[in-house]
């Protein structure tokens, strides 16, 4: 039995295009996943899949044809064994019979958003030498870098001078820079954010380290009402370029009120911008473009991270830039998006998919706000199943406004409904195997996705 | 258990007087005008305790100008004169402005009678650059520093001339010009902003100073002891203002300190010096000002200053103070009227009369009123012009990211 390879939708609202370019021939046989033709609207141009195997019977709009009405039959693809003369004859007259419903697709909304673009490239040029080092030494290095670079820049925090820091991460910092740039504070969350926002409304550039973000809940008024607020609310006349940092999520053993995630309560304020790095190379660039960056960021770090040691180029100056995710693996059965420490899971969880024949492709989001989306979107049209990873909490998780958003945009290309893999509903155990049990694991991971693949 | 002992009890600040009873000042001392010494700026705080607990009044009730901090403020004729004239200026525009409110011009307004002297005597120390964080009753500031009261309307009614774009509560102006921050919503989150700003000032070598404000009950706000904290352990450029108008809302100021010593001695917990003035003293607040002003600009760290006054009117235009004070407290406070005692000083010297004080009444208000003419042809809360929604999605980053582009353009702009 031959079927109609029909004028794809690239978006929800999308009602005809160009088919810019044909990447099979009459007579190839192709799989499921290839990719058969380009396909371009006003916004993009967007690589368009084989669903099905078989072998191309007859290409019936040649490449160039613009104006092409979404569901019209572009080919025709025979099943094995069927030839082609049979399978145009096949294909045709069901056809005729009840043509593709193309007025339900053009009803669609005029607005249409862009279609996605994949803006997941390399972060540093091809053939960069790379060094070694541990997360802890990747976020030193970025504040020493920006602090010789900008006198503006300071440190301030519980801990952080003399004390080299309560997870190390400013050692060496006070030897370099002094006692007016690397400052301990006494003990008050509110009192030290206070004045770190004052100094940065006053032009200067503070870098706040919580000793922990659960820390920071006292100072919150301070990042949301304040910072995030006072360039809208004075008219764009006084603005907040700060970054509060800080170990964030859960370590080990530290209880419910010291291991929560902070990602998705951030990531709701307009105002600040939100990073949540896992690798040490993405903690280095990242808090360096935080730095810089005119608007209050909350960086959020994990404890448990700071000694793990990854590939990190070897730069005299390189930055990340915000809103830009990256793709470590790809593969075209599911997409797992990931963010921070998730991460660990997810790549984990990966590797036991494709010892079970699951291709996953698997998407660091890097920084919550601004939100890549178009790279997971792109994916997800790709794959058609997608999964979620995060330590937080179920309930208003990123992951759930991801699915929000693919169901949005990417609706018509998804086989399953999305699932978020998230830390349990519950305040953190103490307790080992209560905690072990509370957080995100990479079989909860490998279990999603089967769920997703059906399988 | 001793048997000996009481059983434990809490105690609570309350008012002497409530709706149906006698106004009561029986207990609130009044310190003879021009009695309180002055010391150099570069006293040690343990060495000037009496200055937290007594007050620095300089008007006495004859309308004279006496004492120590009378002779060293040396304020000339016009100079006087002015101040008179921005607090005419800040009354009329404050009445204009809760007639517009009641006739739904604007939604929400909060009015200074009898606290006009604190915010208008106290901008005149500060000097270009300087910066305030003030409260929501400290418009003096930007009258007296020349900010046009159109604007302030326009800010007020929300509408096409409005600086801030619509953005903010009726009252939460905001000038950089004019050394005024912004206005928080949240209670005391600017008092130790102000200090964060004075350190910044201070690291990066600039020459400018900034000014705390803050209100008696807030000063329960674990904002205002975190100021005290880093402006004494850094010695920061900064004065810290406690206006102290008996009343936060419905609610006492006895609740906050605690029924025990004073607003101002709470410096002396932290080391730092502080003055108790009579806030509806013109003279007096300049002069404590401008003592404060020279400790910090000469490095000398900060100085706490309690304003003791009376809220005349109710809280905002949403709060009716007869349901929790006698109606007639305000005409018992023993400061009295602010304007009144600088015009009686005036008068007194012979540079001003009754007359030339109705005259001046009666100019500056058909001044407000022109303004708020030409205020409202822009626009009022309901009606003419309002800012912009192209605009709404301006500042909230330094730069617009794609999807509030993207936003602006959905909604049409």
């Amino acid at each position: 039995m031959a079927t109609d390879i029909l004028m794809p939708a690239l978006s929800p609202t999308m009602e005809e295009g160009t088919l810019a370019k044909w990447l099979v021939k009459e007579g190839d046989t192709v799989t499921s996943g290839q990719i058969l033709a380009e396909i371009e609207t006003d916004k993009a141009t967007m690589e368009f899949e084989a669903v099905d195997e078989g072998t191309i019977a007859k290409i019936l709009v040649p490449e160039g044809t613009a104006g092409v009405k979404v569901n019209t039959p572009i080919a025709v693809l025979a099943e094995d064994g069927e030839s082609a003369a049979d399978a145009v004859q096949s294909a045709a007259a069901p056809a005729a019979a009840a043509p593709a419903p193309v007025a339900a697709v053009a009803a669609a909304p005029a607005e249409a958003p862009a279609a996605p673009v994949s803006k997941a490239s390399a972060d540093w040029p091809e053939g960069t030498p790379m060094k070694t080092m541990t997360v802890r030494e990747a976020l030193r290095e970025a504040m020493a870098e920006e602090m010789r670079a900008d006198e503006n820049v300071y440190l301030m925090g519980e801990e952080v001078a003399e004390y080299q820091g309560a997870y190390k991460i400013s050692q060496g910092l006070l030897d370099e820079f002094g006692e007016k740039r690397v400052i301990d504070t006494p003990i008050t969350e509110y009192g030290f954010t206070g004045i770190a926002v004052g100094a940065a409304m006053g032009g200067l550039r503070p870098i706040v380290e919580f000793m922990t973000f659960n820390f920071a809940m006292q100072a919150v008024d301070h990042i949301i009402n304040s910072a995030a607020k006072t360039l809208y609310m004075s008219g764009g006349q006084m603005g907040c370029p700060i970054v509060f940092r800080g170990p964030n999520g859960a370590a080990a053993r530290v209880g419910a009120q010291h291991s929560q995630d902070y990602a998705a309560w951030y990531a709701m304020i307009p105002g600040l911008k939100v990073v949540m790095p896992y690798s040490a190379a993405d903690a280095k660039g990242l808090l360096k473009t935080a730095i810089r960056d005119p608007n209050p960021v909350v960086f959020l770090e994990n404890e448990i991270m700071y000694g793990r040691s990854f590939e990190v180029p070897d730069l005299e100056d390189f930055t990340i830039p915000f809103g830009k995710a990256r793709i470590w693996r790809e593969g075209t059965d599911v997409t797992l998006v990931s963010f921070g420490i998730g991460m660990s899971h997810t790549l984990e969880a990966a590797e036991k998919l494709a010892a079970e024949g699951i291709a996953a492709e698997v998407i660091d989001l890097r920084t919550l706000r601004p939100l890549d989306y178009d790279t997971v979107l792109a994916s997800v049209m790709k794959t058609n199943r997608c999964v979620t990873v995060e330590e937080g909490w179920p309930v208003g998780a990123i992951g759930n406004h991801l699915s929000a958003v693919i169901m949005e945009r990417a609706f018509d290309y998804l086989d399953a409904p999305v699932i978020n893999v998230t830390g349990k509903d519950v305040p953190m155990p103490y307790a080992a195997n209560l905690e072990k049990l509370a957080l995100a694991t990479s079989d909860d991971v490998v279990a999603a996705a089967k769920s997703v693949c059906y399988r | 258990m001793d048997p000996a002992a009481p059983p434990l009890r809490l105690t609570f600040g309350a008012p002497h007087a409530r709706p149906g009873t006698a106004p009561d000042f029986s207990d609130f001392p009044v310190p003879e005008a021009g009695a309180m010494r002055r010391p150099p700026v570069d006293t040690p705080a343990e060495e000037m305790r009496d200055l937290a607990f007594g007050m620095i009044r300089i008007l006495d009730d004859a309308g004279e100008a006496r004492g120590p901090w009378a002779e060293a403020l040396a304020l000339d004729d016009a100079a006087q004169l002015e101040g008179l004239r921005h607090m005419l200026t800040l009354r009329a525009y404050d009445a204009r402005m809760l007639l517009a409110q009641r006739q739904q011009k604007t939604s929400f307004y909060m009015q200074h009678l009898g606290e006009e002297a604190i915010s208008c005597a106290f901008q005149r120390a500060l000097r270009p650059g300087d910066m305030n964080f003030p409260t929501y009753r400290q418009a003096g500031l930007l009258i007296a520093s020349g900010y046009p009261i159109g604007t302030m309307m326009c800010q007020v009614y929300g509408n096409d001339g409005d600086p801030g774009r619509g953005r903010q509560l009726p009252v939460l102006y905001s000038s950089k010009a004019h050394g005024f921050f912004s206005i928080s919503g949240n209670l005391g989150t600017q008092y130790i902003q102000a200090v964060g700003w004075a350190m910044g000032s201070a690291l990066s070598g600039a020459e400018a100073i900034a000014a705390a404000w803050i209100g008696d009950g807030s000063t329960a706000e674990s904002d205002f002891h975190a100021a005290l904290v880093f402006a004494s352990s850094y010695r920061v450029p900064v004065i810290l203002n406690i206006v102290n108008n008996q009343w936060a809302i419905s609610t006492y100021q006895e609740v906050a300190r605690g029924s025990v010593g004073t607003f101002a001695a709470r410096g002396h917990g932290f080391g730092i010096p502080a003055l108790r003035v009579d806030g509806n003293d013109y003279l007096a607040v300049v002069a404590a000002a401008r003592w404060a002003a020279e400790r910090a600009r000469r490095n000398l760290g900060p100085t706490l200053i309690e304003h003791v006054t009376y809220r005349a009117a109710g809280h905002s235009t949403s709060d009716d103070p007869s349901a929790y004070r006698p109606s007639d407290e305000g005409a018992s406070w023993p400061l009295g009227d602010p304007v009144a005692r600088l015009r009686d000083h005036l008068i007194a010297r012979g540079v001003w009369s009754a007359e030339r004080h109705a005259q001046a009444e009666a100019e500056i208000l058909a001044g407000v009123i022109e303004a708020q003419k030409q205020a409202e042809a822009i626009g009022t809360l309901h009606q003419g012009r309002r800012p912009s929604p192209a605009e709404m999605f301006d500042d909230v980053y330094a730069e617009m990211p794609p999807h509030l582009r993207r936003q602006r353009q959905q909604a049409g702009f």
